[in-house]
């Protein structure tokens, strides 16, 4: 049988999920309560936070913090966020959205993961608490490519820069139903430009591995030149450099092999989808 | 495993009852307190059928955990019609034979009360957006938006 517990302190939350191996966190519910619903998870202990922290927005300065309860739909509500609106738009419909937290996106398994490829390109980082002390912040990128083992604890927010001008984040989701899809894959890229140059790219993947990948080098490719027809090309060239897609339910892995190109360089050219 | 004590509001009423912990909204509903406007489809977010308000927001009964809802508003379309007077949205969805077989309905028109709540006059393409994660095998979906368009436009169709 399943039990519930609810915390009304994180750290309360984050020394039950880090004390007992079969604790998780429920955040939206909407991949805990698929596994529930199917009959394939049906031991443990879920845990739920009540704790407002977990759901406050801090994105008013230079530096954003975002709990990790925050949904969808609050960062759709928050104009100071309006660079993650495309993101946090491309998931699920309305009704998912009012669920979906940030936090249950870290996890998501791939085609999932859309809005952690957003957070990927802004250098997002993941405050980790694992036991009953303060949390540490560890990078997006290494908290993802420790994922599959697990055991990490709770996360309890996401911080990063804001981007100076927010314009320059840009984001697909490429799917095959409209208006809504599972992703066949996506793409954020953060692209600033100085004089006319791109300065420090920061290109992430969905769906091109089992975790929301950077895409170094397509930032290598891109890095101090002007986003011109040359250095697109470029980029087209190096955008497969590193990506593991899977075949699914969703295209196979030669389709989303054939395809992450074009849209990259259609992304970088500022063309339609 | 102890059953837990909730409590909350349901299309306007104090309703109380004892759930398993992890039970989701739709069950609790459907047979727990006998409100049968939510439907089961999919039990996996995908169909959109089960679509209820909870404090005036959609959200999929379930993929929601029933001890969650705790002193929470819960709407569904039972709680629609204002006596024998159809709500603007059903009355539109007759109108413009807005259901076949009718088992979307009940989601579609929660998808679409929840539009309307928000934004009163929107465009095709909101209506688009707000059905999005609602299925429909018999309409074809172009009658499902003229309804809705139309209940837009309806006096008192502001009434969430
Ligand atoms: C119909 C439908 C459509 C969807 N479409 C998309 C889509 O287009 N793109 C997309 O990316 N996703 C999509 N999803 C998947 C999912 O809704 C989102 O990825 C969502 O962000 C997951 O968040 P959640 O809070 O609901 O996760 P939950 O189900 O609550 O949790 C998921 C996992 O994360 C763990 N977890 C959650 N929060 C924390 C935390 N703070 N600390 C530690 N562990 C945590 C849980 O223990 C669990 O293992 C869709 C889901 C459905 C049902
Ligand atoms: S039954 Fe809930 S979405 Fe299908
Ligand atoms: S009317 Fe049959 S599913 Fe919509």
């Amino acid at each position: 049988m399943l039990d519930l517990r609810t915390c009304a302190s994180l750290s309360e939350a984050a020394g039950i999920v880090s004390g007992d191996r079969q604790a998780l966190l429920i955040g939206g519910g909407t991949l805990v309560m698929r596994e529930v619903n199917e009959g394939r998870l049906t031991e443990g202990t879920l845990v739920r936070v009540t704790d407002p922290a977990f759901r406050q927005i801090s994105a008013g300065g230079a530096r954003v913090e975002l709990g990790a309860g925050v949904t969808m739909a609050m960062v759709l509500a928050n104009r100071e966020l309006a660079c993650l609106h495309a993101p946090a738009r491309g998931i699920g419909g309305p009704a998912v959205r009012t669920m979906a937290t940030i936090g249950g996106n870290l996890f998501a398994a791939a085609p999932y993961g859309d809005f952690t490829v957003a957070l990927l390109a802004l250098d997002a980082q993941v405050v980790l608490q694992s036991g009953y002390g303060s949390g540490r912040a560890v990078s997006l990128e290494d908290f993802l490519s420790a994922r599959e083992r697990g055991g990490q604890g709770l996360v309890t927010a996401v911080q990063f820069a804001r981007p100076q001008n927010p314009p320059e984040l840009h984001f697909r989701k490429i799917s095959r139903v409209k208006p809504k899809g599972i992703s066949v894959l996506s793409i954020a890229a953060y692209l600033p430009l100085s004089g006319g140059r791109v300065t420090q790219a920061r290109v992430a993947y969905g769906a091109m591995a089992p975790t929301p990948i950077r895409a170094r080098g397509v930032e290598r490719a891109l890095d101090g030149k002007p986003l011109d027809q040359a250095a697109i090309q470029a980029a087209k060239q190096a955008a497969l450099e590193g990506c593991r897609p899977a075949t699914d339910a969703i295209a196979s892995e030669w389709y989303r092999r054939e395809i992450l190109p074009v849209h990259l360089g259609r992304l970088l050219a500022g063309e339609p989808r | 495993m102890a059953k837990l004590p909730v409590q909350f509001r349901l299309n306007g009423s104090d309703r109380a009852t004892f759930v398993d912990p992890a039970s989701n909204l739709l069950d609790t509903l459907r047979r727990g307190l006998g409100d049968f406007g939510p439907k089961y489809g999919c039990g996996q977010g995908t169909c959109g059928v089960c679509t209820v308000l909870v404090d005036g927001e959609p959200q999929l009964a379930c993929l929601t955990l029933a001890a969650s809802c705790e002193g929470r508003q819960i709407e569904t379309t039972s709680g629609m019609a204002d006596g024998p007077e159809l709500h603007p949205l059903q009355a539109a969805f007759m109108d413009h034979f807005a259901a076949q077989c009718g088992f979307c309905t009940p989601g579609m028109l929660t998808a679409a009360r929840a539009l309307l709540a928000k934004n009163p006059h929107p465009s095709r393409d909101e209506v688009v957006e707000a059905i999005s994660g609602n299925i429909c095998r018999c309409t074809g979906y172009e009658p499902i938006i003229a309804a809705i368009l139309a209940a837009a436009d309806a006096p008192g169709a502001r009434r969430a």
